[in-house]
């Protein structure tokens, strides 16, 4: 499995959504209704499950599940 | 509506944080946290403070309140001198609540989760031990609305983990996970989330055990005294706080409408 397709997986789970309706492309915060405080936590799992550490500032402008997870591909 | 439940059982004073959406301490919060230290007796042998919002322990610095005060005050005329004045003032009665739990004759432990910010970061490291949930994310975002931490916490992080550590948050802003606070030696103890609170009560009931003379000795010892730089922190945000920088930062911080302002993941409030 892929970076992109955990970080989906993840959130899904995370989040209680659908799998199935979340794309790469999709804009996290919308689609999986979550505000800031929320998408904190999401950085928090994503910490977890790939071990690795993500600056706040590296995802500032990050609002897709693909430009995130290539913020994590840059780190593992 | 009070901020905050205080409630002394088996010698273990409970604090619950209860108040706006994250805890932010303005003035109501910081008048009922000069009551709690006010209550300090002997009948307290250790505290837990903790927090019962969802979004964390707490989120800092009540900075919609100050900015509304300090664009009330400079429409009326205030000098950068007297609002300067103005803000030492609050600076000084949040500093007496830190030191007096710094300075505790008992063990205290901080129960975190969620956002741990600002102000809510400096009244964690004001506690002995902070016990944190998996959720927990520590940061000092401060220099973002070009001021410095001002609670206590510049000095008391580099006293916990060094200058490198406190460079590494207050120069970037960027928050750090418990897990890695934890690595680094912050957080005493990780914990599942929703676990901090009952962990940290063990811990307090633990710290009840021992004899509090032994008790105060040992904390005597291990807190060093950091009265000038605590001093030092106070007068470089006086300092800056009457910059016209300031004031369009937390203008602009007011005026955002979500929650969390100042978190980078709510798109570059920075």
């Amino acid at each position: 499995m892929d970076v992109t397709d955990t970080l989906l997986t993840l959130a899904a789970d995370r989040f209680s959504r659908d799998r199935s309706k979340l794309r790469p492309e999709d804009d996290f915060f919308e689609a999986l209704e979550i505000d800031s405080v929320d998408a904190m936590t999401l950085l928090t799992a994503v910490e977890e499950k790939f071990g690795v550490e993500i600056p706040d500032y590296e995802v500032q402008d990050v609002r897709t599940f693909s430009a995130l997870a290539a913020v994590i591909g840059r780190r593992i | 509506m009070p901020e905050l439940t205080t409630k002394l059982e088996d010698g273990v004073l409970d604090v619950l944080l209860h108040g706006g959406a994250a805890n932010e301490i303005g003035l109501a919060m910081l008048g009922e946290l000069e009551s709690v230290v006010r209550s300090f007796d002997s009948r307290v042998r250790a505290m837990v403070i903790r927090s019962e919002s969802r979004r964390g322990f707490c989120a800092g610095a009540d900075l919609r309140e100050l900015h509304a005060r300090n664009a009330t005050r400079r429409s009326e005329g205030a000098s950068d001198a007297q609002r300067s004045s103005e803000v030492r003032a609050f600076l000084d009665r949040i500093h007496g609540v830190m030191n007096a739990i710094d300075e505790a004759p008992f063990t205290t432990v901080a129960a975190v989760h969620g956002v741990v910010f600002g102000g809510g970061f400096e009244l964690a490291l004001a506690c002995d031990l902070i016990v944190a949930d998996k959720s927990a994310r520590f940061a000092f975002p401060e220099l973002r609305l070009g001021i410095i931490p001002c609670f206590g916490g510049l000095p008391r992080l580099r006293r916990a983990l060094g200058t490198s550590v406190t460079n590494d948050l207050v120069l970037t802003g960027r928050s750090l996970g418990a897990a890695r606070a934890h690595e680094l030696g912050l957080v005493s103890q990780l914990v599942g989330e929703g676990q901090a609170a009952d962990v940290a009560r063990r811990v307090a009931v633990q710290a009840t055990r021992f004899d509090p003379r032994a008790t105060r000795a040992a904390l005597d010892f291990v807190r060093t005294d950091i009265s000038a730089e605590l001093e030092r922190e106070k007068d470089l945000f006086c300092e800056l706080f009457v910059s016209p920088v300031v004031d369009a930062a937390l203008a602009r911080f007011a005026s955002d409408a979500s929650a969390m302002p100042y978190l980078p993941a709510s798109g570059g409030a920075a």
